[in-house]
């Protein structure tokens, strides 16, 4: 037994160590989503006259401090500043759940605990809106997930899911992001897939988007059949999304093609 | 009342010519799609829209069902003085919507 407890912790040590060196060496070579698309559409990401997701940015501000009937707006718990910051701590634990959480969640899990709000999918109205709102807010700081050990078992599992080949096309995400990154799938180029914008607003869409929604596309495209909505594997892909792009600079809400 | 972000110059000098942009959330739909039940989804979009100074006409455009949705519009105009800038937008099923910017002159 206690030569199986060590040859487990072994193990658990090797996985570490060949996830902090592949960390290391994609972090000389990461480059976010905005690097891969054209001049016009990088302007219309940085131009805020010109960023669509402005919309929304506009009406989670307004939602922030707006009283709801019967119960207080977010601004008079969080003090005005603090929500710089907010995006670049998440996906998080949460103790209340014993679970991590996504920003998305913990806006959803606030606005039922506090404002007797029903909950909403990560792609609710008012939930995108906020989501956007707190991205805008944390724009420019580095991704800073926590590194809290409670996290490594979702960021295991979902490093997992992304070298597991999937759907009828048979492919893993890690074939596509890491390996053919930068080259051409159909018109389009391959992004590495580092979720440092969203929501973000897809012309493909024609709306902003959470991150959920858009691994629901890559899972549709390569034909598997997508996790049921609020599984946990959208979780563990984030959580593990969120470790490898770590120390990336956030550029929500951004905009993609 | 759907969202709107209006932006110009802070405060423009008389007679410069100034970039005027406008986008509005509205979904543009083209009429030309089916729902998941194969039923078409009718035609909403944007037709029309105008921008006045003080009453008058300053640019106008005719929008139609192959423009993107939350369209955004971008055009010049040479700053005539202060006044008060409208911007509306015309659309299928009664839409009309007016926002109004009270322009400052250096």
């Amino acid at each position: 037994m206690k030569n199986l407890g060590s040859a487990l912790a072994a193990c658990v040590l090797a996985s570490t160590a060949t996830l902090a060196q592949a960390a290391d060496a994609a972090s000389t070579t990461r480059r976010s989503g905005a690097d891969f698309m054209s001049p016009a559409l990088q302007v219309l990401q940085t131009d805020a006259a010109q960023n669509p997701a402005q919309l929304w940015v506009q009406e989670g501000e307004a939602l922030w401090s707006r009283a709801v009937p019967g119960a207080k707006p977010c601004a008079d718990c969080h003090a005005d500043g603090s929500q710089r910051g907010m995006a670049a701590r998440h996906p998080a634990w949460d103790e209340r759940r014993g679970r991590p959480v996504t920003l998305a969640e913990r806006i959803d899990q606030c606005r039922q605990r506090h404002q007797q709000q029903p909950p909403q999918g990560p792609d609710g109205p008012e939930l995108l809106a906020l989501a956007a709102y707190l991205a805008e807010a944390s724009r420019g700081l580095p991704w800073a997930p926590p590194a809290d050990p409670r996290l490594q078992p979702w960021q295991q599992r979902g490093e997992r899911l992304w070298q597991q080949r999937l759907g009828q096309l048979n492919l893993a995400c890690t074939q596509c992001h890491d390996q053919h990154a930068g080259a051409k799938l159909g018109g389009a180029t391959i992004p590495q897939a580092h979720p440092t914008g969203y929501p973000s607003y897809r012309l493909e869409w024609q709306t902003l988007g959470s991150l959920p929604r858009r691994l629901r596309g890559c899972l549709v495209g390569v034909r598997a059949e997508p996790f049921a909505p609020g599984a946990d594997e959208w979780l563990a892909l984030e959580v593990f999304l969120a470790q490898r792009a770590a120390g990336m600079v956030l550029e929500g809400p951004a905009v993609r093609p | 009342m759907a969202r709107t972000l209006i932006h110009l110059p802070p405060e423009p000098k008389r007679g410069e010519v100034i970039d005027i942009q406008v986008t509005i959330a509205h979904p543009m739909e083209t009429g030309f799609r089916s729902n998941d039940q194969g039923v078409p989804v009718p035609r909403d979009i944007l037709t029309h829209f105008e921008c006045r100074f003080e009453g008058h006409t300053v640019f106008r455009a005719e929008l139609h069902p192959a423009i993107a949705a939350n369209p955004y519009i971008a055009f010049t105009w040479r700053v005539e003085g202060p006044g008060t800038l409208s911007f509306t937008w015309e659309g299928d099923k009664g839409f009309q919507q007016t926002e109004t910017v009270a322009l400052k002159v250096a």
